[in-house]
Parts: structure tokens; C-alpha cells; sequence
């Protein structure tokens, strides 16, 4: 294997590929960047030039377009309140806080970092720890999807610890609307008021734009006398250096997030958007101060991004050696395999090694490189959207929404329902509803309800069919750690109480 | 004034139907939209853009491969119906979905009837698979063990499809009670098969041939063997009439002019002559077809007859 990868830096470091390495980065970033093009279009987008060139360059430019726009997806979360992709819903709690503080260039570095670190590490364990990884993903079934989904609605009282009730109501609202459309299982016809185009449901990153970027345009126009700029911000010196030490000491909390990204991402059919939600809440839950989240904590921004970046490494895992893609932009990376001619598992180790590692190996160069371009770009991003007043701001940001919308599936449906949720979205926002726990449920609906009807299926071979919930181990680790996300923040409350007790 | 308003209008027109008679003199002269109802990176996808390339030499512009997924595919096809008749967008078709969703739902937004298929090229049987190492290694295993655990679970892909439909109509041949579970796609069931979750899948050639070694087709659902799977048997063969499966084809937004529709049966049937694309395709499981317009519609009539008796039985007709 050494002779493998020391083979792959061969192809790798030559200008040529690391051209287009940078070229993907770029392109990925700014896909990342603008809401609407996630990672997953990203990748689709560019499959059709890849056809011209061999099957290696193909993989490290998705690759590397792949890993940036994941990160990218921070930049818009932090500057504009508005989650680039899915992966970054996290990274709007508390890096928009700290861009209205003035610190929002400090909130890109700690992104960069954090993406960098989550990155390799997804490499690594990638390289390293392929095969046995993989069969985590088979051992999840529709019961465990089922218990997965139920731990993370309890993430809720983490995340809305302030008002437990208000997040639930939220975390409801979200799962109802993500029973519009055309029931996964069984194909019923939901909640369409016999329109047609609402067959196909509502799209996450609809919901996301509608629910986070639309009250905050609102926010901006209604709020536009008293602040100019969204923020006062100086550049000052040494930022990058301090920057850089301040978050290379949370070992902790980088190794933590990071692992948990790598292992969601193994998961089939849960991707950076059920990671970086996790990693924030371990993140509270560890956190010696937790109160602190949500208004500007440099730890909340290390666990999204450092997660969501372990989850491209992780994804591929179980593509490379199963064939079955671990998030969605995976399924558009096996279909270039596939139409190659590469047929995913062990001979591709075996027989096409040169070009699994060269690509695994591209990802690892790739995730290096995001550090000089997202340092740069972050940095350029960062003075023009804080320099452009806001009564400019708003309306591109406006302007960007309908794109972003109408792009994620061609259908201007969908600008319609963007714009319906995000006047919902103010009002729920002046209501003090968190758009948080809405988009976790939108995300986990779909997750919980298949899992919970496959299993009630798979249960028909049961005596009694309910007992598929509780008859297998990896369930109850998923029950446990449940039950104990939830009760987590009241017993802290209650420790807390009793040290003030004795305080007193 | 107002004179030359007039002329620059008629000037206008003139230019306008200038297009109009040069685009039917010869079609195409711009871009083809390819459209795709289903997400990237499934077989949908795959298999047009193993067409892509060759479909481009063959036209003579650029084909761009679009996707308009949701509802199973109905989002991209009830749209298909409002969109400009030029030829210029094409869908990607799918049967039987296109017969069976106006069958079991309310308002799915286009008709049957009004899906103009000008081609069908593949077609991919279903088969019934288990996990290389299970014990049960024939449809005859499989049966029994089926008579001696009622519910025995069978995972597919989507529901209503192919999939759901071939193991009710299955199960009613066999005379066995098996539990039809439905994923978001072929390959989505497969980790559940190969995890140990479903004793069995029903799910197309197009995965016994991507997963080899993983999965162990006991039968296919066709009239002859699939060339990906020379060692697998027919249900016929083994003494059991069940024909079951997917076919995919194209189609042109209704009112589309026959002589469009005709060039594009031409370019499709073209490209699948390419041995390229022949051999991509049946290296992936699936049964090259030939269905031109006039037979695509026949297929359509006769498939819809026998898919609204099934559904009748199954009790899944809406009412």
C-alpha cells in the first residue's frame, strides 16, 4: 500500500493536475458558497466534462469540487446568515453571531481550520480503516435508521435549550412538512391539494433559503436605519497566527466532530446535514459552557465544519469497497465509476488500485490545498459583503435566493414555496421560533418515517411485529444515547442548581 | 410613427417565422435538453449519459442532461405536458411507471395517453436475488422457505413499480405470503439485503450485475437470458410464467410534429447501434430494445391492460 500511495503523489504532483485541483476547489467553493448549489449539483453539474478526461482526472476534480463546496457552504452560513448546503445548517448558530460581533473574518479562519482538519482526517480513516468500517454501514437497518432519526429530533433540547417547548413545536412543524409529496414508502399522494408539482415534495435546500436567508433579508430591510453594514469590522494583525493556535488547542472537540462526521457519513442516507447537527450537540453537551453556543462560540463553528468535512472521506468508504454511496454526492461520483467501466468493491483495490489511490490520495492534496485558496477567497468574501451596504446586500442576497431556488430542481415551484416558507420563516422568527429545529425535522422526517415503516415490515416476520424496535443491540445503544441527549441539558440544570445551592 | 411601429412588428414576425420554418427544415439547430425525472447518479442518469456522447455525434448540437426529480418521476413528467412542443426537450420515460401512476393516484398531472414515447431502448427485467452466502440457492428454495415463514420479506424499489408489483404478482403464483419492503431505489435496497435486513430483494439485472459478488440472482423475470447474467436462469425455464420489469425510453411533450418525433426515433435507434453503447449498457444488466414510436405505443396499450387487471386484484385501482 505504501508503494501505492507513493505512486498516487506521483500522479498527483504534477502542475498539471494540481491545476485542476485548484480549478475544482474554486468552482466548488463558489457552488458552496451560493445557496442552492450543494454539493450534490455541484458534482452533477461538472460530471460531462469529465467524460473527456481519463477516469482518474474525472475523480480528482469532482473530488476536489466536492470537498470545497462543502466548505464553501460556510462562507454564505457565517456573512449572510444563510446555509450554503445542508452540511453547514450548524454553522449559521454561531458564526453569523460572530460576523454581527465583527468577527466574522476570525469565524472563516476557524471554518478553514476546522474543514482542513475534519477533511483529513475523513482521508484517513478513509485509507486506513476502509474495509471494516464499511460493514457499519450494512449493520444499519430500517429499525436503527428508525432510532437514528428519534436521537437526532432529541438534539432539540440541546439546541433550543432555552425554550424546550418552542424547538419541539419547531422540530414538528419541520416534520410535517417533510410529509409533503409522495410518501416514501407505499406511494401515497400527501398533503398536494391535488396541485401536481407538489408531488415531488418539499426540497431541504428550498426550505433552508426560505427558512434561514428570507427573515434575515427581512431583518436587514426592516432594521436598515440603524445599522449601514451588517457589521463594523478592522482588519487587525496576526489574526490568522492567533486564529490558528486558538483552534488547534480544541483537539477535543476537531477529533470528535471529526469522527463523527467519518462515521455519519459511512451511513447511507445520512449525510453532512444529520452530521453537523450531532457534532454541534456533542459539542453543547461536552462543552463546559454551554450557554455560550448561539451567540458567537468559536467551538460551535469547530464541530460543524470539521464534521462536515469528515464526511466526504467517510461517504466514500463504503462506495469504494461496497458500492454503495455513503451521502448523496457519492451517488453521482459511483455513477462515473460505473460508466467508466470501475465497478466498486474489492477489485477495485485490487485491479484498479493506481486509480483509488490516486484519487483517494487527490482528496488528501485537495484538502490541503483548501487552506491557501479559503483563506484567500474567505478573506476577499468576507471585506466585500461587510463593505456592500446593506440596502445593496439585501436585494442581491434576495436576488441570489430565487436563483438558488429555481436551480436546486429547474422548477419555479419551487421559488414559490422559498418564498412562502420564509415569510412563515419571519414570522415564526419574530415569534422567536429557532429555524434550527424546523430544518432538523424537515431533514429527519423522511429518515424516521421510512425507517419506521420498513421495520414495522420487517417485523412481519416477528411473533409480534413492534418487537423488531427492541430486538437488536445496535438499537439500544441508538435508544440510550436517545434517552440521554434528552435528559442531558435538565440534568445539567439540576447539577447546576445544586452547586449554586452550595455556593449559597 | 405609428407606420413604422407596423413595420418593425411585421419585420418582427417575418424574422420569427423565419426561425419557425428553418427549425422544421432542419431539427435540431440548437441545443437538446435531456431531461431525467429521477436524481443524478441513479440507473435513469447512467443510462443517458452513456447515450450522451453518441446521441451529440449523431443530432449534431450539444445534448445537456437536465434532472427534474420528485414524486417517483411524476414532477418531471406532469411538467413534460406544458412544456413547448419543439422537440428540443426530451424526457426520459420510464414504464411501468407511467402507466401505473395515474392508475393508483389522484392527480398525478399527466396522462398515460399523453406521454408521447417516441423510443424505447432498454429493457431490465427484474430478478430475485438473495445474499451470496445465503442457503437458499434457488427460486425453489426460496419458495419453500417462503411457505415456511409467512411475511418473509422481500425489498425492492419503489412502490408502485416493478419491483412491488412483480412480488405481489409473484407471490400470487407461488402461493406464498411475502412482505413487499419498498426503498427510495435500487441501489438503496441492496445494503439492506446484503446487511442481513430482508431475507430476499426483487430488483433488477442491473444489480446482480453491479454487485457480482455480493448478490446471487436465482432467477430473471424475462423471456430470454440477460447477456450480463449467462448463468442465470429464466422463471420460465424453471416452470414459472412470471415476466416482470422496467423499460426505458424517451418522450416529447404532446402536440410535437411527426416529423420531429421521427428524427428523434432515428437518433435514438442510431445510438443503439453503437457498439459503445450496447456494450456499456448490457455490461450493466440491461436487455437492449428496439421500440420505435408506433411500437412503443403498442407496448404501452397492451403493458397498461395487464398492470390494470393486476392492480384490480391487488385491490391498489383507485377508485
Amino acid at each position: 500500500m505504501i508503494e501505492a500511495v507513493a505512486n498516487a503523489f506521483g500522479h498527483i504532483l504534477t502542475l498539471k493536475v494540481l491545476l485542476m485541483i485548484l480549478a475544482g476547489l474554486f468552482g466548488g467553493l463558489i457552488s458552496g458558497a451560493l445557496p442552492g448549489l450543494t454539493a450534490t449539483m455541484a458534482v452533477a453539474l461538472l460530471v460531462p466534462f469529465t467524460f473527456s478526461m481519463d477516469p482518474t482526472e474525472g475523480l480528482i476534480v469532482l473530488g476536489a469540487i466536492y470537498m470545497a463546496c462543502i466548505y464553501g457552504g460556510a462562507f454564505s452560513a457565517i456573512l449572510v446568515n444563510t446555509p450554503g448546503t445542508p452540511s453547514s445548517i450548524g454553522t449559521t448558530f454561531d458564526g453569523y453571531p460572530m460576523a454581527k460581533k465583527g468577527e466574522g473574518e476570525k469565524a472563516i479562519l476557524v471554518a478553514t481550520f476546522a474543514s482542513v482538519y475534519g477533511g483529513i482526517v475523513g482521508v484517513i480513516f478513509l485509507l486506513f480503516l476502509s474495509p471494516p468500517l464499511a460493514n457499519v454501514a450494512l449493520r444499519f437497518g430500517p429499525p436503527e435508521y428508525f432510532w437514528m432519526a428519534v436521537f437526532g429530533v432529541t438534539i432539540i433540547s440541546s439546541l433550543a435549550s432555552k425554550n424546550v417547548l418552542k424547538g419541539f413545536l419547531g422540530g414538528a412543524i419541520g416534520l410535517l412538512i417533510s410529509t409533503v409529496g409522495i410518501a416514501p414508502i407505499g406511494g401515497d399522494v400527501r398533503f398536494t391539494a391535488g396541485y401536481p408539482p407538489l408531488q415531488g415534495g418539499i426540497e431541504l435546500i428550498v426550505a433552508l433559503i426560505g427558512f434561514f436567508c428570507i427573515p434575515e433579508v427581512l431583518t436587514m430591510v426592516t432594521e436598515r436605519q440603524k445599522t449601514f453594514h451588517i457589521a463594523e469590522t478592522e482588519h487587525r494583525k496576526g489574526l490568522l497566527l492567533k486564529t490558528f493556535v486558538d483552534v488547534m488547542r480544541r483537539q477535543g472537540n476537531l477529533l470528535r466532530s471529526s469522527i463523527i462526521g467519518t462515521v455519519v457519513g459511512i451511513l447511507p442516507g445520512a449525510g453532512g446535514s444529520v452530521a453537523n447537527l450531532v457534532a454541534y450537540n456533542e459539542a453543547i453537551r461536552v462543552s463546559k459552557t454551554p450557554e455560550k453556543f448561539g451567540t458567537g462560540e468559536v467551538d460551535g463553528i469547530i464541530a460543524t465544519e470539521s464534521s462536515n468535512n469528515a464526511v466526504v472521506g467517510g461517504g466514500i468508504i463504503p462506495l469504494v469497497t461496497l458500492g454503495i454511496p455513503g451521502a448523496p454526492p457519492d451517488a453521482i461520483l459511483y455513477g462515473v465509476l460505473l460508466i467508466h467501466g470501475l465497478r466498486p468493491g474489492p477489485e477495485l483495490f485490487s485491479m484498479h488500485s493506481e486509480i483509488i489511490f490516486t484519487f483517494i490520495m487527490s482528496l488528501f492534496v485537495a484538502t490541503i490545498l483548501m487552506l491557501p485558496v479559503g483563506v484567500i477567497s474567505g478573506r476577499l468574501l468576507h471585506k466585500t459583503v461587510v463593505r456592500i451596504p446593506i440596502r445593496f446586500l439585501a436585494p442581491v442576497i434576495f436576488f441570489l435566493t430565487i436563483i438558488g431556488s429555481y436551480a436546486i430542481r429547474n422548477n419555479i415551484t419551487d421559488v414559490y414555496i422559498m418564498l412562502t416558507l420564509g415569510v412563515i420563516g419571519y414570522a415564526l422568527k419574530r415569534l422567536e421560533f429557532h429555524p434550527g429545529p424546523i430544518t432538523l425535522g424537515l431533514i429527519l422526517g423522511p429518515i424516521g418515517e421510512m425507517g419506521f415503516v420498513q421495520a414495522l415490515l420487517m417485523g412481519q416476520m416477528l411473533p409480534n411485529k413492534w418487537m423488531i424496535f427492541f430486538n437488536r443491540p445496535l438499537s439500544w445503544v441508538l435508544i440510550i444515547l436517545s434517552l440521554f441527549s434528552l435528559f442531558w441539558p435538565l440534568f445539567i440544570k439540576k447539577i447546576a442548581k445544586g452547586w449554586k445551592i452550595k455556593e449559597m | 410613427m405609428k407606420k413604422g411601429k407596423w413595420i418593425v412588428l411585421l419585420m418582427v414576425l417575418a424574422l420569427l417565422f423565419s426561425f419557425q420554418t428553418a427549425a422544421w427544415a432542419k431539427f435540431p439547430k440548437k441545443p437538446l435538453t435531456y431531461v431525467i425525472c429521477f436524481n443524478p447518479g441513479g440507473e435513469s442518469d447512467i443510462t443517458a449519459r452513456i447515450q450522451q456522447k453518441p446521441l451529440e455525434k449523431v443530432l449534431g448540437v450539444p445534448v445537456v442532461v437536465v434532472y427534474k426529480a420528485g414524486g417517483g418521476g411524476a414532477v418531471g413528467w406532469s411538467e413534460m405536458m406544458r412544456t413547448a412542443p419543439d422537440g428540443y426537450t426530451v424526457y426520459g420515460t420510464n414504464l411501468p411507471h407511467t402507466i401505473v401512476q395515474p392508475m393508483t393516484r389522484g392527480n398525478t398531472g399527466y396522462e398515460t395517453e399523453k406521454i408521447e414515447n417516441v423510443y424505447f431502448f432498454e429493457f431490465t427485467p427484474n430478478i430475485l436475488a438473495v445474499k451470496a452466502d445465503s442457503p437458499i440457492k434457488t427460486v425453489q428454495d426460496f419458495v419453500e422457505f417462503a411457505k415456511k415463514t409467512p411475511g418473509t420479506t422481500v425489498g425492492g424499489s419503489g412502490e408502485p413499480s416493478a419491483n412491488s408489483l412483480g412480488t405481489a404478482a409473484f407471490a400470487k403464483l407461488t402461493d406464498t405470503k411475502l412482505t413487499y419492503i419498498s426503498f427510495t431505489g435500487s441501489g438503496a435496497a441492496v445494503p439492506a439485503l446484503l446487511g442481513g435486513h430482508v431475507v430476499a430483494l426483487m430488483t433488477y439485472t442491473s444489480m446482480a450485475a453491479e454487485y457480482p459478488d455480493k448478490i446471487r440472482a436465482l432467477a430473471v423475470a424475462a423471456d430470454k437470458r440477460a447477456n450480463a447474467l449467462p448463468g442465470v436462469p429464466t422463471f420460465k425455464e424453471l416452470g414459472y410464467d412470471y415476466v416482470e420489469g422496467a423499460y426505458r425510453g424517451v418522450a416529447v411533450p404532446p402536440g410535437t410534429p411527426d416529423d420531429i418525433k421521427k428524427v428523434l426515433q432515428d437518433a435514438f435507434a442510431q445510438v443503439n447501434q453503437d457498439p459503445g453503447v450496447i456494450k456499456k449498457m448490457e455490461d450493466l444488466g440491461f436487455i437492449m430494445e428496439d421500440y420505435g414510436e408506433e411500437a412503443s405505443r403498442a407496448l404501452v396499450k397492451k403493458l397498461s391492460v395487464y398492470y390494470e387487471n393486476l392492480l384490480k386484484d391487488l385491490g391498489l385501482l383507485k377508485k
